[in-house]
């Protein structure tokens, strides 16, 4: 079992979590989505401590992590970037606009630019179909997206 | 006295938020304050209209004037025309693309006129987050009606009588659902709204719950009083921030009004409503992996019966039902069980919403009768295929549908005519497609979503699709042989037969239903190597143009396979000789076409 190295406020951050769900094993996943909400990921450490304050086992806590797409275990970029890839933007062509992010973003699918910048994942329809194809950026909804449009799109985001 | 003169009605769904619907409507306040009109105009910021494909929507009420592709710029130019000289800003108005003639009443518009709302009657009408709309357009009557002049066994017997089915899908009973689990006896017991919609192109139950929230409340009530149980519970996606939002709103009103809580209108009924958030698995859809993901644990199916009406939620009877279900009940109570069986076809009551989307000209949301057909409901209302292009399939029913053809164009659709057309209604998911669709593609598509979203408790399903997936990568990679479509063919049938939920004996669908109707697009691909769409890459042959290439050699440079090479032939004014590529030794990255400086490559 790896030590707990979080920070002290993060510690007392779970821990009022928890107790706000009444350490409640059941609230698992309300739990979980609350600390993600926090700190974007949910780390082995957090995962331990969820566990501890709820009473109950780590490899409930992470058969849950694992199991829901939404869950993650790796820290996203400052501006992570979901491409739409319901069957709306597919059949409008997301794959070449996710082609694109790709080429011009250097990574893969869940991964992370060097500089932190920006994280590039897929994810199965907003139900914005209506400007299919869809990418999110943050909280940002970006619609009717061709290859071309990418670069112009990223640049929104030079600081 | 109100002095209230206009209603400017503006889409605050998420299709048209992301397209700056929240910046017309501050930009609407801020002039009309400036202008001092705020206390005769009024702006709602209401939920979806449908017509996703020229939103932002800007709707003008009395006079019904429907603007489109509204943006932040033209508010202006419509208050100084429209609401203060009263006339219409015609450039803004929907263009009918038949007549090339601009319409201002929605009513009479191709998209509108053949839809008949039901389940959406107040999406686009009302403001979600103001229960007293809800009230005045007739809104809590029904749970009214229930509590004050009707036993529980009434209820259930006027739903039965409606004929409505489940419209989360499968398309079972509600009242007969509802019967069930009123006749076990227990302590507590859950009425569950299932607004996990996972289905990848379907945004119904998002636009109900942004749109109309108070009609599910009031809907889950009265499941309560009939079933016996005081308790409802939300399962809701995490990703629909906006219907979260919403349904805490009027949760938090409804609870202001009595409406839900300890002895709703004096009547001594206790209801009270909570949200559980889901969190990204598709295979949470079905009721009873719904049920355990609510209870704060994996969301895997356990095999039925025990049915959700016997042992559900926290082993308690539960009634689970869709959104659109819920939504459809309390006007069944108001209007009668026979105004609803009176509409749609013969063993499916009432009306389904469909997500209109794909490569289709008016991208939205529909509600029409069921019995319609897809003729109808793709060329009056869809207003057809983007681009003019040829129609080839549209898929209902998401992964667990299939694809249907130009054939059955004017198939009366329901629950049943689908099914026996290979696909299903599901959630109502509608996607188009055109010739620039593999189909080949479109089934690896579905079956690598099966793949992903599996939550592999069942072999057949957590194996059974893996081989078909790789059976498909190999097909549309060119590697197949005919044996492999009858392999196709036998796992399908073993996985439908022995996968253990809904999920899994539905995957299969998508490949047979394409085998079914695209057999040549099949064949096509293992014996001729050929996808005829040009989307499966490793079919595609890179060609050069011999008189359009200048000799220059920089796609030989570029080539990692050491494919291309010079020709003997040199084209009229040019120097060099042209360039080709040897097709057997390419492995088609495409380095050379986006080299090239000429536009001498393509893909053929």
């Amino acid at each position: 079992m790896a030590v707990i190295k979080l920070s002290e406020d993060k510690i007392n951050f779970i821990k009022d979590v928890c107790k706000s769900f009444h350490n409640d094993g059941g609230e698992v996943i309300n739990v979980l989505h609350k600390v993600q909400g926090e700190y974007g990921y949910l780390s082995a450490e957090v995962q331990e401590l969820v566990a501890k304050e709820l009473n109950i086992p780590v490899s409930r806590v992470y058969g849950i992590v694992s199991f829901y797409s939404f869950f993650t275990m790796t820290p996203k970029g400052k501006h992570p970037i979901s491409v739409c890839l319901g069957t709306a933007c597919y059949v409008r062509g997301a794959e070449k606009v996710l082609d694109e992010l790709k080429r011009q973003l250097g990574v893969e699918v869940g991964g992370t630019t060097p500089d932190g910048k920006f994280s590039l994942n897929c994810l199965r329809c907003v139900g914005a179909c209506g400007l299919a194809p869809v990418a999110m950026i943050g909280d940002k909804v970006y619609g009717r997206l061709t290859p071309d449009k990418v670069k112009e799109v990223l640049a929104e985001y030079n600081d | 006295m109100t002095k209230i003169k206009t209603h400017v009605l503006c889409c605050g769904g998420t299709g048209c938020k992301a397209s700056a619907s929240d910046e017309i409507i501050s930009t609407f306040e801020k002039l009309l304050k400036e202008k001092g009109l705020q206390d005769e105009v009024q702006v709602i910021r209401t939920g979806c209209f449908g017509f996703c494909e020229k939103g932002p929507i800007v709707k003008m009420l009395p006079d019904n004037t429907f603007y489109t592709q509204v943006k932040p710029e033209d508010v202006e130019k419509i208050i100084n025309e429209h609401i203060i000289k009263g006339r219409k800003v015609t450039d803004l108005l929907y263009l009918d693309p038949e007549n090339k003639q601009h319409v201002a009443d929605s009513k009479h518009m191709g998209f509108y006129k053949k839809q008949l709302r039901i389940a959406l009657r107040n999406c686009g009408f009302i403001n979600p987050e103001d229960i007293d709309e809800y009230i005045s357009r007739g809104g809590y009557e029904a749970i009214a009606k229930v509590l004050g002049e009707m036993t529980p066994q009434q209820v259930i017997d006027e739903i039965t009588k409606s004929g409505l089915r489940g419209r989360g899908g499968a398309g079972f009973p509600t009242g007969v659902k509802w019967g069930l689990c009123a006749k076990n006896q227990a302590d507590q017991k859950y009425v569950i709204c299932n607004a996990d919609e996972g289905d990848p192109g379907a945004f119904m139950d998002r636009s109900i719950m942004e749109g109309d929230p108070n009609s599910i409340i009031e809907a889950m009530a009265i499941c309560g009083y009939a079933i016996g149980a005081t308790k409802g519970l939300v399962y809701i996606r995490a990703e629909y921030p906006l219907a979260i939002h919403r349904l805490q709103v009027a949760i938090a009103q409804a609870r202001e009004y009595g409406l839900l809580g300890d002895d709703i209108l004096g009547s001594g009924f206790n209801f009270d409503i909570e949200l559980r958030y889901g969190a990204g698995a598709f295979v949470c859809g079905e009721e009873t992996a719904l049920i355990h993901s609510m209870e704060g644990k994996r969301g895997e199916p356990t095999l039925k019966p025990p049915f959700p009406a016997v042992s559900g939620y926290m082993a308690k009877p539960s009634n689970v039902n869709n959104v659109e279900t819920f939504a459809n009940i309390p006007i069944i109570i108001t209007k009668g069980a026979d105004w609803f069986a009176s509409i749609g076809s013969e063993k499916s009551k009432g009306t389904k919403v469909f997500a209109l989307a794909g490569q289709i000209n008016n991208v939205g949301l529909i509600e029409v009768p069921m019995g319609t057909t897809l003729r109808d409901i793709i060329y009056e209302i869809g207003g057809g295929i983007k681009g003019g292009r040829k129609f080839k399939a549209v898929q209902t029913g998401g992964p667990s549908g299939g694809c249907l053809t130009e054939k059955h164009l004017d198939t009366a659709i329901d629950y049943d005519s689908l099914m026996a057309a290979g696909s299903m209604m599901g959630s109502g998911g509608m996607v188009v497609m055109d010739d620039t669709s593999c189909m080949v593609a479109i089934a690896k598509f579905y079956l690598e979503f099966t793949c992903e979203e599996s939550c592999g408790k069942c072999s057949p399903c957590r194996i059974g699709n893996k081989r078909m997936l790789e059976i498909l990568n190999k097909i549309t990679e060119g590697n197949g042989t005919m044996d492999d479509l009858q392999e196709l063919r036998n796992l399908a049938a073993v996985i439908k037969d022995t996968a253990l939920c809904g999920l899994g004996q539905t995957s299969p669908n998508p490949v047979l239903s394409t085998l079914d109707n695209f057999w040549d697009e099949y064949v096509e691909h293992v014996v001729d190597k050929k996808c005829r769409a040009g989307v499966c890459k490793k079919l595609m042959n890179y060609v050069i143009d011999k008189d359009k290439c200048i000799g220059c050699g920089k796609c030989a440079k570029n080539c990692p396979a050491e494919a291309i090479s010079k020709t003997s032939y040199i084209a009229e004014g040019h120097k060099l000789p042209s360039m080709e590529i040897d097709t057997t030794k390419c492995i088609k990255c495409g380095a050379c076409m986006s080299g090239c400086k000429f536009d001498a490559i393509s893909v053929k």
